[in-house]
């Protein structure tokens, strides 16, 4: 059974023009021990998804349809409070996008680690604390004077480091991460992903769901990558067949966009997705990348493609696959 | 040679009890061939856009000497001599945003151009001149004119900068982290764009980046700053092939890149 398994989620933002279709439809799932990248856009719900697959939906976004389970819990049919005890920091750990600037300026890194476990663990000790908050920065090579330094003594590596640290003292099994990357350098950005590896590989944590808009990083790390456009699944396999044999449209335009120092990258040249992807108010009825797409006929306009494997293990929504 | 930076300098002397001095940019030397594309490379930190700044003549250098065609910059004296200056050696820079005054129409960032024009046009030939360079840059005019920033995106708003580079014709182009910040997808039209205006009008084009793939995409040279120095400079080929410098060989062995994996990982 995977760890994670999404069944036709559907997550809109209500607002007063409207409701914003960011997560529309989207089945989903995570094996044990798996690193999924979910690659697309900015705007194309990838941090939505983020939030609604650990039910952090609060108005104006709603949940609107669909199943979540996460390991032995029905999510979805949970009250959140009942989440909020049971299952945020224990099973599914979420890094958002800025979480480096959610380190309070006047706390110590050991005191935030403390109130996440408290939170959970009532009747702990404060030398308790102590101790397995250290243990578990020994066992990830992180100075342990950190713990005893406020986040402007931190440099950006090490607060992102010092966050996901914490957010995964309580061994959960699943953890989201958004965009851990984006504001690093490049050196910096590979500790921080080898960190995240390790976890994986010392069975502190399970899964990871890696959100990015840089392949690059994914071939590095995924083992599967799933492409979103416009709240939407458009392919999905692992990390080689997709930036081997990529056959949505939008999949191959996203992977011939990306610039990398490699001489084959120079020779290939570049190419890129003309217009904007579309508005979630109001979506096109056909295929949502329709706009944009080369290929797109009447077809396209008019009808839905739906997800399908056309291959093992490989999902593409287009009407003209090959 | 068209461009010359000979040991610039910036020393930034910071705190307010305990006077400290940082030497951001230092002993900075290199040259720029007309038509030629070159990139500085640094991480954040290193410099890069403190010598951008102090080439667009922003910030003062703390030493050091700059040449444009045979002439000293520094010793600009005049408004006008630095007028004409910007008219030859214009910037490109990071953030998509920051160059429109968002109470006024994106029209205004385009028709300010025009002061830096030797001769007074009429508001026709002003006209003509901001159609046709919106066209040249691969945006409808009418999409755009009579727009406000936040109704663009970054891409568009990217491509109206490259639009001012086409009015101006300039020689010279500081490109300071140009399409960080827009979308990976949209990021290759504009490169594609402005490679494609300086082969045409034969700008040279210094690019400042953090991203290593962009500037051996691009660039004939490549610069690698770091602390202030610069630590190595190749034909981007060689870099690639041979980097001589420990610091190189790490960039390089850190960046990920596409087509294949990290082996010490």
């Amino acid at each position: 059974m995977p760890l994670v398994s999404a069944e036709n989620v559907k997550a809109y933002y209500h607002t007063s023009a409207g409701s914003v279709k960011a997560v529309d439809g989207i089945n989903l799932n995570v094996s044990r021990g798996e690193i999924l990248g979910i690659v697309g856009e900015s705007g194309c719900g990838k941090s939505t998804l983020a939030s609604t697959l650990m039910m952090n939906v609060r108005p104006p976004l709603r949940l609107v349809e669909g199943k979540i389970s996460v390991d032995k819990y029905e999510l979805t049919s949970m009250k959140r409070k009942e989440i909020r005890s049971r299952v945020w920091g224990i099973i599914i750990s979420l890094v958002p996008q800025s979480a480096l600037n959610a380190l309070i300026p006047i706390t110590k890194t050991q005191d935030i680690i403390k109130d996440v476990l408290k939170h959970h663990l009532k009747n702990l000790r404060r030398e308790e604390i102590k101790n397995l908050a250290k243990k578990r920065f020994q066992e990830l090579d992180l100075p342990i004077e950190v713990l005893n330094m406020y986040p402007h003594e931190l440099s950006g590596g090490m607060k992102q480091r010092a966050v996901i640290a914490t957010s995964t003292i309580l061994n959960p099994k699943l953890l989201i991460v958004d965009e851990p990357t984006s504001a690093l350098d490049v050196s910096t950005q590979k500790i921080v992903l080898k960190m995240i590896v390790d976890l994986r590989r010392r069975g502190i944590i399970e899964s990871v769901i890696f959100i990015t808009h840089d392949i690059a990083i994914l071939r590095q790390i995924s083992d599967k990558i799933t492409v979103m456009y416009a709240g939407k699944i458009v392919e999905s396999s692992t990390t080689d067949e997709i930036l081997e044999n990529p056959i949505h449209p939008y999949a191959k335009g996203l992977i011939n966009a990306v610039i990398t120092p490699e001489r084959e990258v120079k020779k290939r040249g570049l190419s890129y997705i003309p217009g904007q992807p579309p508005d979630l108010l109001t979506p096109p009825t056909g295929c949502r990348f329709c706009s944009r797409c080369e290929l797109a006929k009447d077809l396209c306009q008019k009808q839905e493609p739906h997800l399908t494997e056309i291959r093992r293990d490989h999902f593409v929504a287009c009407h003209f696959m090959q | 040679m068209m461009f010359s930076v000979h040991n610039l300098t910036k020393t930034f002397t910071v705190g307010f009890f305990r006077r400290k001095a940082v030497n951001a940019v230092n002993n900075v030397s290199f040259e720029l061939d007309k038509g030629e594309i070159i990139s500085l490379v640094g991480e954040s930190g290193s410099g890069k856009t403190t010598t951008a700044l102090m080439i667009l003549r922003l910030i003062r250098p703390t030493s050091g000497e700059m040449f444009f065609e045979g002439k000293n910059i520094l010793k600009l004296k005049t408004r006008e001599e630095r007028k004409k200056y910007w008219r030859q050696v214009h910037g490109i820079f990071q953030d998509p945003y920051a160059p429109f005054n968002p109470m006024y129409k994106v029209d205004r960032v385009l028709y300010q151009v025009f002061s830096l024009y030797d001769k007074q046009l009429d508001r026709k030939e002003k006209d003509e001149i901001v159609k046709e360079s919106l066209n040249a840059v691969g945006l409808i005019p009418k999409d755009i004119l009579g727009k406000y920033s936040h109704q663009l995106s970054g891409g568009q708003r990217q491509r109206i900068m490259v639009a001012r580079c086409y009015m101006l014709k300039p020689k010279l182009i500081l490109a300071d982290e140009p399409v960080s910040m827009i979308d990976a997808s949209t990021r290759a039209g504009v490169i594609e764009l402005f490679m494609k205006l300086c082969n045409d009008l034969k700008t040279s084009v210094m690019f400042i980046t953090h991203d290593l793939g962009l500037a051996y995409y691009t660039s004939n040279r490549i610069l690698i700053m770091r602390k202030g120095e610069i630590v190595e400079e190749a034909l981007a080929e060689s870099l690639l092939e041979h980097p001589q410098h420990p610091y190189t060989k790490r960039l390089l062995n850190d960046v990920p890149l596409l087509c294949s994996k990290w082996k010490d990982f």
